[in-house]
């Protein structure tokens, strides 16, 4: 082999030259460009992606996106219709994401980086069928009560508040619930399950257990 | 050969005869025996009996089912999962202060004590309804038993 040679095998681009060569084009300052141009450019490509971030991440919250999967189609929406927060007199809907993903930003992500495991069990075909659905149903119920649990019903709260609800327009039994639940501190959760899907068998066990290891009531 | 080209044929004949019939039929308006009743005038809505949560019926004989004095449109009971039972099955009473069924659900067929709920008893609302101000549909004179 000679020098020539050995010249040629160096210049053939590989991914580390390529990643170099980026480099030193975004380190070396400019000196034709004003600075206005700079940050202008900079601005309008930070609103161009923060923008096509927030929509490529709205696109896939939505209750059209959740039911492209046939599991949530056959099995979770078909029971979510004719619930309370499908269809009531006012004609308010709450869909999948209102309840299923926080709305702050920070647990939205995490949320958001968690469910890409969903991806993973939904090409595995883990729950592909209603039998293997409803045998795994109070594993997915479970692990919905466990984290409304943890975060003392978050999601609920962002439309339910106990400082707006007008407790005298409950009924009496609401009325003394919702007024005990606030005092001893339990949160929607500990006695809304099963609002809006069908619940699975084997519930009460499952709540008694959920409730020993985590105790309802005084949590703050 | 020539049989298949007179079979070919015929199937072409066929179809193209299927074609020229079809609109015919499309064309005429569907025609019930009865004449065209259903569908035109829906039935109006049936009225709807609000619960009455304040109070209770009282018993009009001594092993009539008690009426419920509240909701229980949203609650499941079935194969899997009873909500009546989340609130009145012992000992979760207790903690809902809610009234416990009766001892007799307690007992299965063959006349044993359990302490869960007897299967014949599953459905409350087999027996049990939520209490609401609906007169009778057929006048009758049933007068409730006193106990005197």
């Amino acid at each position: 082999m000679n020098q020539s040679d050995e010249m040629v095998e160096r210049r053939r681009p590989t991914l580390w030259g390529l990643a170099v060569g980026i480099w030193g084009f975004l380190a070396r300052p400019s000196a034709q460009l004003s600075l206005g141009l700079l940050l202008l450019t900079g601005f309008l490509a930070g609103i161009l992606f923060w923008g096509g971030f927030n929509w490529g991440l709205e696109m896939t919250n939505n209750e059209t996106f959740c039911r492209s999967c046939h599991e949530m189609d056959q099995n979770s929406y078909r029971e979510y219709r004719t619930s309370v927060h499908d269809q009531n007199h006012a004609g308010v809907r709450a869909t999948c994401p209102d309840c299923h993903v926080p709305h702050d930003w920070v647990h939205k992500m995490k949320r958001k980086i968690a469910a890409s495991s969903e991806v993973f069990h939904h090409l595995t075909g883990e729950i592909d069928t209603r039998e293997k659905f409803e045998a795994k149903r109070l594993d997915l119920a479970r692990s919905v009560w466990q984290t409304m649990k943890e975060t003392d019903s978050r999601e609920c709260r962002n439309c339910h508040s106990f400082d707006s609800m007008d407790l005298a327009r409950q009924t009496d039994r609401a009325r003394v619930a919702h007024t005990d639940a606030e005092t001893d501190g339990r949160t929607c959760i500990d006695c809304h399950k099963g609002i809006a899907h069908r619940l699975p068998a084997g519930m009460t066990e499952a709540e008694r257990e959920l409730n020993q290891s985590m105790p309802v009531g005084n949590r703050r | 050969m020539r049989g298949k080209i007179s079979v070919l044929l015929a199937v072409v004949g066929l179809c193209a005869g299927a074609m020229l019939t079809v609109p015919a039929f499309a064309g005429e308006p569907l025609r019930a025996l009865r004449g065209n009743v259903a569908g035109e005038d829906p039935d109006p809505v049936p009225p709807l009996f609000p619960v009455r949560e304040a109070g209770r019926y009282d018993r009009a004989f001594l092993d009539q089912p008690p009426m419920i004095p509240h909701r229980v449109d949203k609650y499941e009971i079935d194969l899997k999962v009873n909500q009546c039972l989340r609130c009145h099955d012992w000992p979760d009473n207790v903690r809902e202060k809610a009234p416990l069924i009766s001892v007799s659900h307690y007992y299965d067929r063959a006349g044993t004590k359990q302490d869960k709920v007897a299967g014949q008893r599953w459905f409350c609302t087999q027996c049990h309804a939520p209490q609401v101000d609906a007169k009778p549909l057929v006048t009758n004179r049933f007068q409730p038993a006193t106990g005197k």
